[in-house]
């Protein structure tokens, strides 16, 4: 039952968001007009770590973006709809999971345009795409939160960013670690331990999540 | 009202500061004396990581029992946790200055970590502030803290054991810990850390009682 619900949920978000498809072509604009800026001011000639380091600034501003609007549109009275008909588990369960899905995906794409645009650097790629993956998921279910708290305290932005850059701190550190080796071609017993601690840092946010949302949840 | 552990703090603190002058300290290369700072900066240190627990705790509390009274506690322990992170960075970056030649480096991750919390209580002040309405601050702001709490955790007490820092105790270097066995040191260092973590305890004292009286006088 819960199941089912939860994907009910989860489609109604992906309707929701294909519905209104200026925000989706908005983001997919934002994304290839970062790379290709940042393409022209190198102009070709990057190191490794500055590469890297770009790419993952890039990756932190996208995923503010997308995963930061996830509760903007939540009004007051569809709030009062959603609690009356979900548990709260369900509803940020479902917003948690949507965002993951789409920053997986975006994230790819984002690879996939940087690497056509600034040129590619990974040598272990099974690694580095990973790292992308997992520092997706988690980045999404950080951020969830941090947009159903900012948009408790009357939908700021910029309320947003400073919420979510110190906590996210960690996440982007040990993703640019771990993508870093994996760019350098390190063996897989060098990094396995960073590709555990992201897996690691995956589940105690979501677990977080569930948990500290019952609470932002009222009003 | 002074109570006994008051006191207690004054003349502990007084006695490190004056006996970490004096004691007897092993000579290691590169720290030399300023393995002394050990009596200063990782106690205070210390006293700030017990606030911010201590802001935790009661973040929670306000959850569960959902009362305006914890949360002030909770504000105040994370403003005086805050308080305690100036010493603590001045006395590492000096530290920092005469060991490793450099006030600040951003190669260390007990150094990012401290930046870090440091950036996420500010984060915790702003969010405060931009909530008027007093029950949903408090469980806003109590959320927040909990859940950035637990990322300044991984953050600071995970992360730099996976990786090499400059710290000592971390990557080789000489560790304040494994060369004090003459319990020379230990006879500073332990009642600092008391004395400190009693100093803080003070201060959030003497702050909630302020809090708590102007909640009480705005509500009358």
């Amino acid at each position: 039952m819960t199941t089912q619900l939860l994907s009910a949920l989860i489609k109604k978000e992906f309707q929701l968001e294909f519905r209104q498809k200026s925000t989706l072509a908005g983001i997919l604009v934002y994304i290839v007009a970062t790379v290709f800026i940042s393409s022209l001011c190198f102009n070709g000639k990057v190191d490794k770590i500055t590469w890297n380091a770009l790419f993952w600034v890039i990756f932190a501003f996208i995923a503010v973006n997308v995963s930061g609007k996830s509760f903007m549109q939540e009004t007051k009275g569809k709030g009062l709809y959603n609690y009356l008909y979900y548990s709260p588990r369900n509803f940020i369960l479902s917003k948690i999971i949507y965002n993951m899905l789409l920053m997986v995906v975006l994230s790819f794409l984002t690879f996939f345009f940087y690497s056509w645009f600034v040129y590619n650097k990974v040598d272990d790629m099974g690694m580095f795409l990973l790292s992308l993956f997992f520092s997706s998921t988690a980045f999404s279910g950080v951020l969830s939160l941090m947009s159903a708290i900012a948009s408790k305290a009357n939908n700021n932005i910029s309320l947003m960013a400073i919420l979510s850059f110190p906590v996210l701190m960690p996440l982007l550190l040990v993703s640019v670690k771990l993508s870093k080796h994996a760019i350098d071609g390190l063996a897989w017993s060098v990094s396995y331990k960073y590709l555990l601690i992201l897996i690691m840092l995956n589940f105690v946010v979501v677990a977080l999540a569930t948990l500290l949302f019952n609470y932002l949840w009222k009003d | 009202m002074i109570r006994w552990w008051k006191i207690a703090s004054v003349l502990i603190i007084l006695y490190t500061l004056v006996w970490g002058m004096l004691a007897p300290v092993p000579r290691l290369n590169i720290l030399y004396e300023t393995i002394r700072n050990l009596f200063y900066h990782v106690p205070i240190w210390f006293a700030m990581l017990f606030m911010m627990g201590y802001s935790v705790v009661f973040a929670i509390k306000h959850l569960s029992k959902n009362d305006l009274q914890s949360d002030i506690i909770s504000d105040q322990a994370a403003q005086t946790g805050l308080f305690f992170a100036l010493p603590g960075l001045l006395t590492g970056c000096m530290w920092a200055k005469f060991t490793w030649g450099t006030w600040w480096t951003f190669q260390d991750p007990k150094l990012n970590g401290v930046a870090i919390a440091v950036l996420i209580y500010l984060a915790y002040f702003i969010l405060r502030s931009s909530i008027d309405d007093e029950q949903k601050r408090a469980r806003i702001a109590a959320v927040y803290n909990i859940f950035a709490f637990v990322m300044m955790v991984v953050f600071i007490m995970i992360l730099p054991r996976l990786t090499d820092s400059l710290h000592p105790g971390n990557g080789g270097n000489p560790a304040f810990g494994k060369y004090d066995l003459n319990s020379n040191m230990r006879m500073v260092f332990y009642p600092a850390v008391v004395g400190w973590i009693l100093l803080s305890l003070w201060i959030l004292d003497v702050k909630k009682r302020l809090a708590i009286l102007t909640y009480k006088k705005n509500e009358a």
